[in-house]
């Protein structure tokens, strides 16, 4: 099935610049409707609120964590299926690991590219 | 030891207990160590002289040691120089921040030039702003990188201060050393470079202007 380029994402990164960066790079692939949210409370409540195609979101935030905001989407009936990236400088093999065993769809080490954002969220969401 | 000396060191203790109290400061436990050696009578081995000797080495070695702390002077390391450290780090943030937002609005706009240009000059200019974007990432790495410093200074700041807790008023500042000798009334170059000022501390171009006009 063609993704849905229309759809909403929501990007998750408690400093601005980087949602600023992310943003520009999903608009240049085509994404259009994308929403912000700098902790991962904010997060939940904008996904309980909304409905949206793909979660790109930082681990290290405050209060709630993106690994928090993860493990409270993949325990929530309504949102568990909601395709989850995190995008991080946390990398260690025990954090992959720990991401992976949460449910996270995908993982990406910053600093990362163009190219490395439009290849893991071809692997999550399929060719677009 | 025999009954003897132990009835002696208990009349003494009690004795010094009467003087100084239950509290003996680490520089006078030399002073009480020789009060005891040279009152005590009867029989003190070799071993008990021995166990009194090393009391008494180590008691010099602590108050050395609180001397040498003393002299480093951690109020000035806790109060000057890390506070001045993790406000330099935090302007570096803030600095990179603000250069981060600028490159990122010169690039948007170049790249909100593409559908006036031809397709394939369009096509090179969002490359090359992607290429702007993916570069402005350092900014997040950086930013994380300086807090772990931030974190690392502040945890020194907290021993420090637990230091200073627990020596209490015998690690107060010792008296400023009185300042160099200003050579033929000019401040030297050491004096004079301290690097960018913090930018609520900054004189702006408008201010040294007026400073360099009026002097």
């Amino acid at each position: 099935m063609a993704v849905d380029k229309n759809m909403h994402v929501l990007i998750v990164d408690d400093y601005k610049t980087m949602l600023r960066i992310i943003r520009n790079l999903l608009r240049q692939i085509g994404f259009v409707n994308i929403d912000e949210a700098t902790d991962g409370s904010m997060a939940l409540q904008m996904m309980r609120g909304g409905n949206y195609g793909l979660v790109i979101s930082d681990w290290n935030m405050e209060p709630m964590t993106g690994l928090q905001l993860l493990r409270e989407v993949r325990g929530d009936a309504k949102l568990k299926n909601t395709p989850f990236i995190m995008v991080t400088a946390e990398s260690k093999s025990e954090n992959v690991i720990a991401a992976k065993e949460a449910g996270v769809s995908n993982y990406i080490v910053k600093p990362f590219n163009a190219e490395t954002l439009q290849a893991k969220m071809v692997s999550v969401l399929g060719e677009f | 030891m025999s009954s003897t000396v132990d009835r002696d060191l208990a009349l003494h203790l009690d004795s010094l207990r009467q003087q100084k109290g239950e509290t003996v400061k680490v520089e006078e436990v030399g002073d009480v160590v020789r009060s005891l050696l040279t009152s005590l009578s009867g029989d003190v081995s070799a071993g008990d002289l021995r166990l009194f000797s090393e009391v008494q080495a180590l008691a010099t070695y602590i108050h050395n040691a609180k001397m040498e702390i003393a002299a480093l002077r951690p109020q000035d390391i806790q109060h000057e120089y890390i506070a001045s450290a993790t406000d330099e780090l935090d302007a570096i943030v803030g600095a990179t921040e603000n250069a981060t937002n600028a490159i990122l609005d010169a690039a948007e706009k170049l790249e909100s030039l593409t559908p006036d240009l031809a397709p394939e000059v369009g096509q090179r200019l969002t490359e090359q702003t992607t290429l702007i974007y993916e570069a402005c990432n350092f900014q997040d790495i950086t930013g994380q990188r300086i807090t772990k410093v931030v974190r690392a200074l502040k945890h020194i700041e907290e021993r420090i201060d637990a230091l200073v807790e627990a020596f209490g008023p015998e690690l107060e500042r010792p008296a400023e050393a009185p300042a160099e000798a200003v050579k033929e009334g000019f401040p030297s170059d050491e004096d004079l470079l301290n690097g960018p000022q913090m930018p609520d501390q900054a004189h702006d171009q408008a201010a040294i202007d007026a400073l360099f006009d009026n002097s």
